[in-house]
Parts: structure tokens; C-alpha cells; sequence
């Protein structure tokens, strides 16, 4: 007798493939990443993270024109300062969308399904983590990709300092979205309720933003430039763009950022703290909803 | 005004968890300006920048946001409010204390706290009574719009978020064209005609801004209870 059977009452035994553990995560890897696009759902679904994307393109797009039409170069934006400049949009994807990813199970109570599988708790949070950071990077990366290859077209000057630039820029952007994605997942996973995780992730992020933008201009007008460089590791925004500066050769586009290499590392390093932080949390969130 | 639907709709923003953000955005403006206060680093500059900025640019809509479709878009998704329009209850009764009690939610936590705020970083030239006036007309319209979003659609925290963030913050600070036609630009100016701190610049004039903010409180209050008389409760997606 087969060691899965617990009653045997004389159906049909499955006697295919099992396809495992690798198998479940990659399908709920694709299946998270679909749904941070809408992709495979209503079209009213869609409609929100398309509107964004397009929204993201349209400076990249409209740069070009003017570096091509009024033959600028310099004009070109610097590639780690695009997400900056477009935080609010990229705070909107991340707050419409998280809880999507994240809320939706545990309002149903349908978290414990999974785990009736062979699902590891920790596959399903790397799983929703990894595709929400994919949807994000796909968001950012992609218009800082136009940028490049728009300049590349218009023969912007010192192709191997841009190129150098690009990589940093795509490095950056992974970051944040790694960052993005893991404060994003685990604020949703608290706020279950529809349309009150959208407004706890925008409040997050937003409040975040503006508090430590205010906090480092009021220090810096009183002198105290390296308590206010050291104030940037507060929001994620800022904190990716310290990396970007201090270690990606990027341009500052934040008030104030830390000191020197090891500002960077410092900034790096919380980084690393937050999605660390974030999976742990993930995890036990994810492993006891719906029990109870 | 129906004092049942008020209290429900009470008990469900301030239930538990919910209330928590509510309480945390207000508490982020006080310790600010506490903080700012004890490092004596507040003149006329920073207290404008942190009433402005903080209260009226980023607490009010936010809690607006939070609070106008809180009180409406739940119940109409999870179909709860089939319970209140089966009753012999005016539409519009039901819209006006839905609209009382975002209104109230909003001047206890951001109104309320902007007060505070400003007698807490004691601030010049009148900032405090203006700015708490202007956050409570703000608030009002922030308010009434909301609640019309979020019996119009299901998708009204996006909306609003695209609005407030996208319409009044993004594009405001790039088509001053887009400043005019902004909630918080004419709370600005009632702020403004308050204060004699020449920090305070509002884009729209006075008597246009209060025009204006009468207009759209109304109408939004208006549709809406156009909006709920024809209510179709859609099934869960």
C-alpha cells in the first residue's frame, strides 16, 4: 500500500510524477508575479498597474525626445536618480499592489490550502517575496532601460562611462525593490482588511518620505550636515539612493546622505536588515494565519 | 443624522487594529513637534514647513483618505450595507451621517493634532488657529469627496491616492495650472488669509477658494446620495 493513502476506498491511484517541492514554489512564484500585474484576473484589475507602468515611462520617454530633437545630452536624467524622482508613483504600485499579494489569503483564511501541499512555510514567503520584487524591478528597471537605449540611439557622449552609470542604475533598482517589496509585503500582511492596507503602505512610505526630508533640511539649516546625511537611512527612498551615491557612482538626488564609503555600507547594510527583518516576520505571520 | 449608522460606523473605524494607523500619523506630527521644540530649532521657517508640509500636505489627506472611505467602502463590498438600505432610511440621511462621522474622524486626528502641534512648537504670527482652520475646511472637503468615491467605486483608496499624490503633489508642483483645481491649495489660502507670515503662499485667491470648497462639498455630498439610490451590490471578485 501506497504511504500517501489514508483511506483506500478504490479509486484510481495517481501513479505520475510528482513534480516536488521546486515545483510548488516556481508555480507560486509565477502566480504571484501575474498577480502583481493583474495578469490572469479582470481586466479591472489590470487597469491600476498598467496606468503606473505607463505613468513611469512617460519622463524616460519624454526625455529622449529633448536630448534627441534639442541634441542635449547632458540633459539626460542620471539613471539612480529616475526612482527618485518617480517615488510617488512607485509608492502607489507598491501600496495598490502589496496587498494583492499579501492580504488577499489571509482575509480568506485560504493560507492553511498551501500548506496542505509540500509547501515549506519559508517557500511561500520567499515566493511572494521574490515575485513582488520582480514586479517592482520590472517597474523601475524598465524605464531607466529606455533611458539607456534611448542614448545609446542619440549617441550620447562617453558610451562607457554611460554603460558603468546603467549597471549601477539597474543595481539601484533592485535594491529598492527589494526594499520596497519587503516593508510593502509585510505592512499588508497586518492590514487584511480591502482598501485599509493601501492606505497603511501609502502611509508608511509617504510619512516616512516627507518627515525625514523636513527633519534634514531643518539640520542642515542649523549646520548639523552629518546628523542629517545619517537621517536619510530613515526612508527607503533615500536610504537606496545613499547606496547609489556612495558606492554605485550615482548623483545624490535626496537632501543629504551619509558620509563617505562607509555611509554606503552602513546604508547597504540596513537594507539588508530590512528584508532579513521582513522575511522573519513574513514567516511567522504567514505560518499562523488562518488557524486561528 | 441617524444615531445608530453613527454609532456602528464609530465602533467599526475605532475597532481594534483599524484604529491604530489613525492614531499613528496624528502621534508622528506631535512627536515632531515635540522633538523640535526641546532642540529649540523652531523660528517662523521651520513651523510653517512642519504645519504645511506635515499637517496639511501629508496627515489631512492621508487621514481624509482613510477615514471618507472607510466609513462607506467596506460595508458596500462585503455587502453589509444591504442591512442599512433595506431600512426606511433616506439615502440621503444615511450619506450625512456617513459624511458626520469621516467629518469628526478628521478633526479629532488632524485638526485636533495640528492644534497641538502648533501650541506645542508655540508658533508666531498666528500659524496655529490658522492652520487648524484650514486642516478643518480642508478636511471637510477631503471628506465629502471620499465618501463619494468610495460609494462610486471600488477602487476608491487608488483614486483618491492618484489624486491627492499624483493630481495635487506631482503635477501641482510642475503645471501651476493643476494647483488651482486642489483641495489642499484652497485650505492654503484660507490659511493664508489668517495669518500676516508672509511664509504662507497660496496659489488661489480667498473668495474663489471658498467658493469653490462650498462647490465641491456639496457635490460630492450630492452625488453621492444620487450614487447610493441606485446601488448595485456587485458580488466579490
Amino acid at each position: 500500500m501506497n504511504v500517501s493513502t489514508i483511506h483506500d476506498i478504490g479509486y484510481r491511484h495517481y501513479e505520475g510524477k510528482r513534480l516536488g517541492r521546486a515545483y510548488v514554489t516556481r508555480s507560486m512564484f509565477v502566480h504571484n508575479l501575474r498577480a502583481a500585474y493583474g495578469l490572469g484576473r479582470p481586466a479591472r484589475a489590470k487597469v491600476m498597474p498598467f496606468i503606473l507602468a505607463g505613468i513611469m515611462l512617460l519622463p524616460a520617454v519624454g526625455d529622449i525626445a529633448v536630448v534627441a530633437i534639442a541634441k542635449r545630452p547632458e540633459a539626460l536624467f542620471p539613471y539612480t536618480r529616475y526612482q527618485f524622482m518617480l517615488q510617488l508613483i512607485i509608492s502607489i504600485f507598491v501600496a495598490t499592489q502589496a496587498p494583492v499579494l499579501a492580504s488577499r489569503e489571509i482575509r480568506f483564511h485560504s493560507v492553511p490550502l498551501y500548506f496542505s501541499r509540500p509547501v515549506v512555510h519559508l517557500d511561500l514567503v520567499l515566493a511572494k517575496l521574490a515575485a513582488f520584487t520582480t514586479a517592482l524591478f520590472a517597474l523601475t528597471a524598465i524605464p531607466i532601460t529606455v533611458l539607456y537605449v534611448g542614448g545609446l540611439v542619440t549617441q550620447v557622449p562617453d558610451s562607457g562611462e554611460q554603460l558603468l552609470h546603467y549597471l549601477g542604475g539597474l543595481a539601484a533598482c533592485l535594491l529598492l525593490s527589494l526594499v520596497l517589496g519587503a516593508i510593502g509585503l509585510v505592512v499588508a500582511a497586518f492590514t487584511p482588511r480591502r482598501g485599509f492596507g493601501v492606505a497603511a503602505v501609502i502611509a508608511v512610505l509617504l510619512v516616512s518620505g516627507v518627515l525625514v526630508s523636513i527633519v534634514q533640511g531643518i539640520t542642515q539649516n542649523t549646520g548639523h550636515w552629518t546628523l542629517s546625511g545619517w537621517l536619510g537611512l530613515f526612508t527607503p527612498y533615500s536610504l537606496v539612493d545613499a547606496v547609489a551615491y556612495r558606492l554605485l557612482g550615482g548623483k545624490l538626488s535626496a537632501v543629504a546622505a551619509p558620509p563617505g564609503v562607509g555611509g554606503g555600507v552602513a546604508a547597504l547594510a540596513v537594507c539588508a536588515a530590512i528584508v532579513l527583518g521582513a522575511v522573519t516576520v513574513l514567516y511567522a505571520r504567514f505560518r499562523k494565519a488562518g488557524l486561528s | 443624522m441617524n444615531s445608530t449608522i453613527a454609532m456602528i460606523t464609530f465602533r467599526s473605524m475605532l475597532g481594534r487594529r483599524r484604529a491604530l494607523l489613525l492614531f499613528v500619523l496624528p502621534g508622528v506630527l506631535l512627536l515632531l513637534a515635540l522633538i523640535l521644540r526641546l532642540t529649540n530649532t523652531s523660528d517662523l521657517d521651520v513651523d510653517t514647513t512642519v504645519l504645511q508640509r506635515f499637517a496639511l500636505g501629508a496627515v489631512l489627506p492621508l487621514l481624509a483618505l482613510i477615514a471618507g472611505t472607510g466609513v462607506i467602502g467596506p460595508e458596500i463590498d462585503d455587502g453589509q450595507i444591504m442591512y442599512i438600505l433595506t431600512k426606511p432610511i433616506p439615502r440621503q440621511v444615511v450619506i450625512l451621517t456617513k459624511l458626520m462621522v469621516a467629518i469628526v474622524l478628521v478633526t479629532l486626528f488632524a485638526a485636533v493634532p495640528t492644534l497641538l502641534a502648533g501650541l506645542i512648537l508655540g508658533a508666531p504670527a498666528g500659524l496655529t488657529p490658522a492652520f487648524t482652520v484650514g486642516v478643518l475646511v480642508g478636511g471637510v472637503a477631503y471628506a465629502s469627496v471620499f465618501v463619494a468615491l468610495g460609494v462610486m467605486s471600488r477602487n476608491a483608496v487608488t483614486i483618491g491616492l492618484l489624486y491627492a499624490l499624483v493630481w495635487e503633489s506631482l503635477f501641482g508642483n510642475f503645471a501651476p495650472g493643476a494647483k488651482k483645481a486642489s483641495i489642499l491649495q484652497w485650505a492654503l489660502s484660507v490659511t493664508d488669509s489668517l495669518t500676516e507670515a508672509s511664509t504662507v503662499k497660496a496659489a488661489v485667491s480667498l473668495p474663489t477658494a471658498l467658493i469653490l470648497l462650498v462647490v465641491v462639498s456639496l457635490a460630492a455630498t450630492v452625488l453621492a446620495s444620487v450614487r447610493l439610490r441606485s446601488l448595485t451590490v456587485a458580488s466579490a471578485e
